[in-house]
């Protein structure tokens, strides 16, 4: 289910990391748990994203859950794909529907997220949490 | 995202059959509530282009009775309940002193003594210390939510799909009319009442048939594309048709003029509970309306958000979200009635900055006929 090359965060974002280029999107747990997807807000080319700090917004039907940024870097690429078809990201949260491509500032941040065993570790975890 | 919070939330006798569906739970007024089964999305189109069908067992029941029942029913209540004809249905508004809202509801009419009133679920032990406080008459209040569950099935293809399920004459129940008979061998009252803008019936029934009629409704409705439905396409359904909801576009705040439902409220019938503040209020004219808007941008107004008009905050807004139906997104507000004016280019406040809105005629969704 969660690739195993990528690392996650507790906010359920992935990143995929290729030489000093970080791929970031949100988790499949994610989708799932927002609902049909309906509007994402992105940042602009060259903004400079900050580890743990809101990067943007992703809006459902019901609600609105801000992005939280899997490490620091500045902005090279956003999916400008979403902005007529947000519903990729329930479609294919971990694939074609990234959110953001950067040049990391410190590749090294990676070192403190989650492999993809520990983040189903914590999924199965948050979701035996809720009440039946 | 949104979590059932604590064990207190009540359930509905379908509780477990939802769960069993896969639904997602949400609190909703204090009962633990299905918010959606296959998607909002899915189940919002089938709602226009089919049917679904809704637990709405939440909502609560008070029966009203004996030779003073249509008198306490006219003084509580804002629309003229002595117009109503035995198996007819009205929409009305709880009023408190002052006018204002203290639910909204609708009044069948059983019989010249009897009344069954369908109020909101969070209300409903209110609603009821609300109308027995009030009781000057000779009438019986019962708080019957128990009694009762509701299933409401809407949608272009409800009728089809429930004369499957029922030896009634569908067809001989007008809009906001109501008849007693069986739905799968069950007894049952039928409405052709709604909240979704479109066709449909709503059913009250003992709770204990419960699973065995929401099961066999989503199997006649199979072939037909009936999809059950949550309370997440139920609110986006009731947007789009311009239907207020309890404790956001209606309050203890809002009055029937300033909402728009000048419509029930019936001064002409004679003293009721907030009639002189309401005529009052009429005389001197409203300094607020509930208007719709829609975006024109892609960003989202949500319950909540600021409205600004001119540079100058001027409320907020009550209900706002995507409306699927119309691919855009929209939502209701209450303004300065000097700026209500259809096609007033208006402001939402999201997340720090001013979103383009313009007012727009309400309800945003007709069905065709």
């Amino acid at each position: 289910m969660y690739p195993t090359s990528y690392r996650y965060t507790k906010e359920h974002e992935w990143i995929r990391v290729e030489g000093s280029i970080g791929t970031i999107g949100i988790t499949d747990y994610a989708q799932e748990a927002l609902g049909d997807v309906v509007y994402v807000e992105l940042p602009k080319l060259g903004a400079k994203l900050r580890a743990g700090a809101s990067f943007g917004t992703i809006e459902s039907v019901k609600t609105v859950s801000d992005l939280f940024s899997p490490a620091s870097g500045e902005v090279l690429e956003i999916n400008a794909a979403l902005a007529d078809s947000p519903e990729k990201v329930n479609q294919d949260p971990h694939g074609s529907a990234w959110l953001v491509k950067v040049r990391l500032a410190d590749p090294k941040e990676i070192d403190g997220l989650m492999d993809s065993a520990s983040y189903e570790t914590y999924v199965a975890e948050t979701t035996k949490e809720k009440p039946d | 995202m949104t979590t059932p919070a604590s064990a207190a939330l009540r359930k509905t006798a379908l509780y477990d059959t939802h769960r069993k569906l896969g639904a997602k739970m949400v609190n909703f007024g204090g009962w633990d509530m299905p918010l959606e089964y296959s998607g909002i999305l899915s189940e919002h189109g089938a709602v226009r282009a089919r049917a679904g069908l809704f637990d709405v067992s939440h909502m609560g029941e008070i029966e009203i009775h004996g030779s003073g029942a249509l008198d306490l029913v006219q003084w509580i209540t804002c629309n003229d309940a002595a117009k109503l004809s035995p198996c007819q249905a009205q929409y009305s508004g709880l009023m408190t002193e002052g006018g204002t809202f203290a639910d909204d509801l609708l009044v069948h009419k059983i019989s010249a003594t009897r009344f069954l009133l369908c109020v909101n679920a969070a209300n409903q032990d209110g609603d009821f210390e609300h109308i027995v406080s009030e009781n000057r008459f000779d009438a019986q209040v019962e708080n019957a939510g128990s009694h009762y569950s509701q299933l409401a099935i809407q949608g272009p293809r409800a009728k089809e799909i429930l004369e499957r399920m029922t030896p009634t004459s569908l067809d001989a129940i007008r809009y906001y009319h109501f008849t007693f008979g069986r739905v799968s061998g069950i007894d049952c009252l039928i409405a052709r009442t709604g909240y979704t803008g479109e066709d449909g019936f709503e059913i009250y029934f003992g709770p204990e048939s419960s699973e065995a009629l929401w099961n066999n409704l989503l199997d006649a409705g199979k072939s037909a594309g009936l999809l059950p439905c949550g309370l997440g396409a139920r609110n986006t359904l009731r947007i789009e048709a311009g239907l207020c909801l309890y404790g956001h576009e209606i309050d203890e705040t809002t009055t029937p003029w300033e909402a728009g439902l000048g419509w029930i409220c019936k001064l002409e019938k004679g003293p009721f509970l907030g009639s002189d503040a309401l005529a009052r209020q009429r005389q001197a004219g409203v300094r607020r309306k509930l208007i719709g808007f829609e975006m024109l941008d892609k960003r989202i107004g949500r319950d909540g958000y600021p409205v600004r008009i001119a540079g100058r905050e001027a409320g907020r807004v009550t209900s706002g979200g995507p409306a699927p139906s119309l691919k855009k997104n929209i939502g209701m507000a209450y303004v300065s009635s000097e700026s209500s004016a259809i096609g007033t280019r208006i402001e939402i406040g999201i997340r720090g900055q001013w979103a383009p809105a313009s007012i727009v005629a309400l309800p945003f969704y007709k069905r065709r006929d």
